[in-house]
């Protein structure tokens, strides 16, 4: 039973189905083992927006405030889609590589320990 | 003729038990339409055992002496410039989060006590429902009156019931309670009556009302003795649910069982912020949290745990979970918003040289591993002038409502990220106890009003943070938000003080 609830066959109304973002889809973007920043960031983003425009335009704002972000290696980090592995092709839409509404991508620098080596 | 005047147990007797009526012409369950849905089986209610032995007339009188001494020591508090007694202006930010973060919840206890108290069909559950009900709403008044005397001295205060509707992380509580009263009467007991006034509730009130004493704050605490016989009966009430629901019926056990686990989850999740205030916001700190959890949890809570075990009731289900995150939770909730200063309605700060030692003594074992060097790094960023405030808004829990800032608890420097997917949607949790709760009823958690996402749909103005803050929130910009230094109240208060 999807519900305990009075009413029979009770339906929720969905608050954050894609149609309600005005276009747009929500991705979230975390960074492992980095927690200067206390949770993955989310982002309204059209789903045509290619990889590249993510990463290079969208997630620098944030980001870029640890002291290791200039430092990251993009060819060495490794990406999670949705809790699997996954490679992102960077000229490509975010819908046409499997980056759904609500997913989340978590990327991983194992040779940045964060802030003091501390995962910071 | 003079009435003649009634003994103690036949008024008891006509002012309870006798206030019900047999259903002679009208279908009983049509009169409790609310008492079956839930699964719970009720063979007999003339088995419930009032645990108020109070009738509605000695009620009034008794509340009314006690509030008569509250209200003349507010005055004795408010004439004397009470406010200049406070240990420090960092300590009114923890009043803040009160007024707009628990006082509400006291004024949804009252709504939700009154609606349980007309559906039960047993007139001993219904009469006690109706006088906590009655406490609830006398809470919430007495604590408005506590601390309006703050509000002509600090920011923050003025706009509390509406800042509790809005503002993002007030909807942690706000749907806590939401969630509580949208399920049935009798989950509602079990998750306010028993979960938090029962197993939880010392959390919330004992640290913050020595946290007033140890701090000056008088009013606070003369509000918390007052309340205090009222929490008694509470208690007494949350316990005799249980009993009662587990005795009824071999049936309950399960559904009683899932409810605990289902609010003894949520209800440390709300705590994290009492943990917050104990570990980082008072200036004269009572205990660390991790000693308040061991005291009034593991202590207290292990030995009601044990008396319920003679009915088939075990720990609440990830209780070792909990176990291990009392490490850690203040630490990460106060990083949480020192980073989100920007978009509170309060103020946040480092923690003096002092407190950072204070912490690593009580934290032993994960804040100098874990957490100090988060400050350090807040440290160099603010000798620099640049402060530092999240400039993205963060992923929150789909069940919790709160940014997803928990760790692994056998991992600490890495967030803890579930998900399920439900009609074809998929959802984020900060924890396998938030996930179970979700994936038990999702029709109900798909209605979340997850704050984040409601200002990515246009339904908070906006769409600049300030904008939100000042148009949505109806928060001061640039006064009741930000770091203490330099704030408003930090000036009000130097001058107050004579210092430079």
């Amino acid at each position: 039973m999807p519900v305990h609830a009075i009413t029979p066959d009770y339906k929720g109304d969905v608050k954050d189905r894609l149609e309600n973002f005005h276009g747009n889809q929500i991705v979230y973007v975390g960074w492992d083992h980095h927690l200067m920043f206390c949770a993955a960031f989310a982002y309204p983003l059209p789903p045509e927006t290619p990889f590249r425009a993510l990463r290079d335009e969208v997630m620098p704002e944030a980001f870029s405030l640890h002291p290791e972000w200039s430092k990251i290696d993009w060819s060495a980090a490794t990406w999670l889609l949705d809790g699997q592995p996954f490679e992102p092709q960077l000229d490509v839409a975010l819908k046409d590589q499997g980056i759904g509404h609500k997913s989340l991508l978590r990327f991983q620098t194992p040779d940045l320990k964060g802030y003091k080596g501390a995962g910071v | 003729m003079a009435a003649k005047k009634l003994n103690i147990k036949d008024k008891y007797r006509l002012l309870t038990r006798d206030l019900d009526w047999e259903f002679s012409y009208q279908d009983r369950n049509k009169a409790f339409p609310f008492e079956e849905f839930e699964g719970i089986k009720i063979t007999d209610w003339s088995k419930w055992e009032d645990p108020f032995r109070l009738t509605m007339d000695s009620y009034w009188k008794y509340q009314a002496e006690k509030e008569k001494k509250l209200y003349a020591i507010f005055d004795a508090f408010s004439q004397n410039n009470g406010q200049l007694n406070i240990s420090d202006p960092r300590y009114v930010n923890a009043l803040k989060i009160f007024l707009t973060g628990v006082s509400p919840l006291e004024y949804q206890a009252f709504q939700g006590f009154a609606h349980t108290g007309r559906q039960f069909g047993g007139v001993g559950a219904r009469v006690a429902c109706q006088m906590q009900s009655i406490d609830e709403l006398r809470h919430v008044q007495t604590q408005v009156h506590a601390m309006s005397h703050y509000n002509k001295f600090f920011d923050g205060l003025q706009d509390w019931s509406h800042m509790h509707d809005r503002v993002w992380y007030l909807s942690v509580p706000k749907s806590f309670f939401n969630d509580a009263r949208a399920a049935g009467p009798f989950e509602f007991m079990v998750a306010i009556g028993f979960s938090f006034e029962y197993v939880l509730t010392n959390l919330l009130f004992v640290p913050f009302m020595s946290g007033a004493a140890y701090n000056g704050d008088m009013a606070t605490v003369t509000f918390g003795f007052s309340a205090q016989s009222d929490e008694a009966r509470h208690m007494t009430l949350g316990l005799e649910v249980i009993k009662f629901l587990l005795e009824q019926h071999e049936d309950n056990v399960p559904i009683v069982q899932k409810w605990i686990d289902k609010w003894f989850w949520r209800g440390t999740r709300l705590l994290t912020i009492v943990a917050m205030m104990m570990d980082y916001m008072l200036p004269n700190k009572v205990m660390s949290w991790k000693e308040a959890w061991e005291v009034y949890f593991e202590e207290a809570g292990g030995a009601l745990f044990k008396d319920l075990a003679r009915y088939g009731i075990t720990m609440p289900k990830y209780a070792d979970v909990i176990e291990k995150e009392k490490e850690h939770i203040s630490h990460q909730a106060w990083w949480t918003f020192y980073t989100h200063g920007h978009a509170a309605g309060f103020h946040t700060w480092i923690p003096t040289d002092e407190e950072l030692d204070w912490l690593s003594e009580k934290y032993p074992d994960t804040f100098d591993k874990y957490y100090r060097p988060r400050w350090e790094l807040a440290k160099e960023m603010e000798a620099r002038g640049e402060r530092f405030y999240t400039k993205a808004l963060p992923q929150l829990c789909t069940t919790c409502q709160i940014p997803m800032l928990f760790t692994e608890m056998d991992d600490p420097s890495q967030t803890c990220y579930r998900d399920s997917v439900y009609n074809g949607d998929r959802y984020h949790f900060c924890s396998d106890g938030c996930k179970d709760i979700f994936d038990d009823e999702p029709e109900k958690f798909v209605q979340s009003w997850l704050p984040v996402h409601q200002i990515f749909q246009g339904n908070c103005g906006g769409p600049g943070v300030e904008d939100i803050l000042r148009d949505y929130y109806q928060m001061n910009v640039g006064v009741d938000n930000m770091d203490i230094k330099g704030s408003p109240d930090e000036e009000r208060w130097k001058k107050w003080k004579g210092v430079a």
